[in-house]
């Protein structure tokens, strides 16, 4: 009984979370980005949180409640000081144009999908579908990542994918050992702190937190 | 067993603290100093613990949660003895940019920190037995080398940090996904908990982890730590972050970090070999290596910053390991392992070298280097003597490394020896091609006095050159256990 629910409940998640993805790469204005990425944050805390209340592991409530101050509050917030401070120009700019990066992303799930159709027989706690659509989400990400020309967007894109993986572990594993979640956690937010350290350098040095005029001014 | 145990924790600790207490010195003369000292205890903590390993053989160490064995034992020397060196050169040369390249004192502090933490991330990712935690150590080792690259806040070394930054977050997002996943299906044998993780047990039951699952996870595992190993075309970063931070850490990130990733990889196939009963895992090692190998011979071509050149001739020496280490017979792990050793040596050497010419010339740019041997003959003949070794000449250790995995490869997939031949000539071709203007000739104007610390290189080409005349016994029999070790335990 318990294993059905779990799974009913991740399942939905997943589809919450592809949903998310896709609702980030089709955004037009940087602070719709963030508000999306914070629901995201906020749906792997309830994921979490739901594994935890089903599954009894007590590990995962610390980490429902990490994730939901780091992930779903303290990094949007902290990007969302960026983008006011230093006055981001608010408009998202992609390399590729939206209808084009749509169409990529779907076949990235399609591809994923096919993907994980060896793994169908083997799982007991996941259905194929939920790793699927983890392993799409991470890659829906790296596609914002790449076809994004702000250093902004680009870290929100690396944030999304850290989410993602964060999915993956808690969908298909019930959440990797508490010694690794906590250093991964750990690297992450040094990262965070990193990022927040290169747009000051970026913004005094180039005037600007976009990567067309970074590259074009450091060939100099 | 305790001895053991001691030198391990001492090993360990000594760059933690050194990081620690190096963030709270001002004075750059004294944290050089400090740097070269705590840089020397790990080293002597780390041949300590080598010999108790050769003595009393692998085993774990604080409750499983570490492990030590032939293979890592010896990186972990060669990772300490590197950084020793590297300390030692780092004194003059940092000071020497202080004065010249109005570095502020704070970054000076920053600088000998971040060595120190790299140090220990290094240290903690080859030590762990928790695969996991050597996800952890890699991004940490990496994270201290984001902000190094970054050290002199130029437009350039800015601009490479960040893509640096980027594409190595990309590559390490894909490694943890490829452990994620190692985690899905080892967790159905081992439970929910540390131990499905645990490498040592995850080798002794590798045969009964899911093939088609662990076959993904390494598709993950070589992309994501196949772009830390510079292999192409996941290879971009490496030369713009080479190229544009302090020579120490261009030292450090090709003999070093380079190797830590390769050793993750060579790890993971161990296990997946295990796993899947086939050799597709070292068929995928063996292609990106040899794809790595020419991209880089034919790009070295096309170069005109000095360092940049000599990054791309890091990746034709990874592509080469990985090549080694994916034919995987035990004279090829062999290779593999002297190959990565003689590579680790030189390379810094030939860095520390590139270094003081640079600051010789004023410039990085290899059209302003000219007529070394006359301005400064131990620069000179330092540049000329390590790209000899480098290339291959006879008397040095990376012909033998070579020479062995050539033996290695007529046993195995004999047809290989063609392409790899033709990209070591090609990159042979360009390292001289580029070398010789720079070495030989008229000193030009704009050419200064510098004071020169070569004894570090030195030291590292002798002990290159050492390795290619005879290996010690000792050395010998180590690298043969490692080599036994990662074919599976099979005889040489």
């Amino acid at each position: 009984m318990d294993d059905v629910m779990l799974q009913e409940a991740i399942s939905v998640a997943a589809s919450l979370m592809l949903l998310i993805s896709f609702a980030l790469l089709a955004q037009h204005r940087l602070l719709s980005v963030l508000h999306w990425f914070a629901a995201q944050g906020v749906v792997l805390a309830l994921t979490t949180l739901l594994v935890a209340v089903i599954s009894g592991h007590y590990e995962l409530y610390f980490s429902a409640l990490m994730t939901l101050l780091l992930k779903g509050a303290l990094l949007p917030w902290l990007l969302w000081r960026i983008i006011r401070k230093m006055h981001v120009h608010r408009e998202v700019e992609p390399l590729v144009n939206m209808p084009v990066t749509m169409l990529i992303a779907l076949t990235l799930v399609l591809i994923c999908f096919y993907v994980a159709l060896p793994i169908e027989r083997m799982s007991q706690l996941v259905t194929h579908n939920t790793l699927a659509i983890a392993m799409a989400t991470v890659f829906l990400g790296m596609l914002m990542m790449i076809t994004r020309k702000k250093a902004i967007t680009q870290v929100i894109g690396f944030l999304s994918i850290e989410n993602a993986l964060f999915f993956t572990a808690v969908g298909a594993t019930h959440g990797m050992p508490m010694i690794v979640e906590l250093g991964v956690a750990f690297d992450v937010l040094i990262a965070a702190i990193i990022f927040g350290l290169f747009f000051t350098h970026m913004r005094n040095t180039f005037d600007s937190l976009d990567l067309d005029v970074i590259q074009e001014k450091s060939k100099r | 067993m305790t001895g053991t145990m001691n030198w391990f924790i001492f090993t360990l600790l000594s760059p933690l603290t050194g990081g620690l207490l190096l963030a709270f010195i001002r004075q750059p003369a004294r944290s050089s100093a400090i740097n070269i000292g705590f840089s020397c205890a790990t080293l002597i903590g780390s041949l300590g613990l080598a010999v108790a390993v050769l003595q009393q053989g692998s085993h774990e160490a604080l409750a499983g949660f570490f492990f030590l064995d032939a293979y890592n034992v010896f990186l972990i020397t060669l990772t300490s003895f590197v950084s020793l060196t590297t300390s030692i050169f780092s004194g003059p040369y940092m000071r020497f940019e202080w004065l010249h390249r109005d570095l502020p004192e704070q970054r000076l502090r920053l600088y000998h920190a971040m060595f120190q933490l790299f140090v220990f991330g290094m240290l903690l990712g080859f030590t762990t037995n928790n695969i996991g935690v050597l996800w952890i150590a890699l991004e940490l080792a990496t994270l201290a080398t984001v902000l190094l690259v970054s050290l002199y806040r130029t437009p350039a070394s800015i601009a490479a940090a960040w893509k640096y930054f980027m594409l190595a977050g990309m590559g390490i997002a894909l490694a943890l996904l490829g452990t994620i996943l190692i985690f899905f299906t080892s967790s159905t044998i081992f439970g929910h908990s540390n131990d499905a993780l645990t490498w040592t047990l995850l080798f002794a039951h590798a045969g009964e982890l899911d093939a088609s699952v662990m076959m993904m996870a390494f598709a993950f595992l070589m992309v994501g730590y196949g772009t830390k190993i510079g292999l192409a075309p996941m290879h971009a970063w490496l030369p713009d972050a080479h190229a544009e931070g302090p020579t120490p850490v261009s030292a450090v990130l090709s003999g070093l970090l380079l190797n830590l990733a390769l050793y993750a990889l060579v790890r993971f196939k161990m296990l997946v070999d295990g796993a899947t009963g086939t050799a597709v895992a070292g068929h995928i090692m063996i292609a990106f290596g040899l794809f790595s190998l020419c991209i880089a011979a034919l790009s070295l071509h096309k170069q005109h910053d000095i360092k940049r050149m000599f990054s791309f001739s890091s990746i034709e020496h990874m592509g080469l390991m990985t090549v080694a280490f994916g034919i995987g017979t035990p004279l090829a792990n062999f290779a593999g392992l002297l190959h990565m050793t003689v590579h680790s040596l030189v390379k810094s050497g030939i860095f520390f070298t590139v270094g003081h010419a640079a600051q010789a010339m004023g410039s990085q740019n290899m059209e302003q280097i000219r007529g070394l041997i006359r301005h400064h003959p131990g620069i000179g003949w330092g540049l000329l003597t390590g790209t000899a070794a480098i290339a291959g000449f006879p008397p040095f250790g990376v012909f033998t490394s070579e020479f062995l995995l050539f033996s290695a490869i007529l046993d195995t997939y004999p047809w290989l020896i063609l392409p790899l031949l033709a990209g070591l000539l090609v990159a042979f071709a360009g390292l001289f091609r580029f070398v010789q203007p720079m070495v030989f000739g008229p000193v030009p104007a704009h050419a200064i006095a510098i004071e020169a610390n070569m004894l570090p290189v030195y030291i590292h080409f002798a002990l290159a050159l050492l390795l290619g005349l005879a290996i010690p016994g000792p050395l010998a029999n180590w690298y043969e256990q490692a080599a036994t070790l990662i074919a599976g335990g099979a005889a040489l």
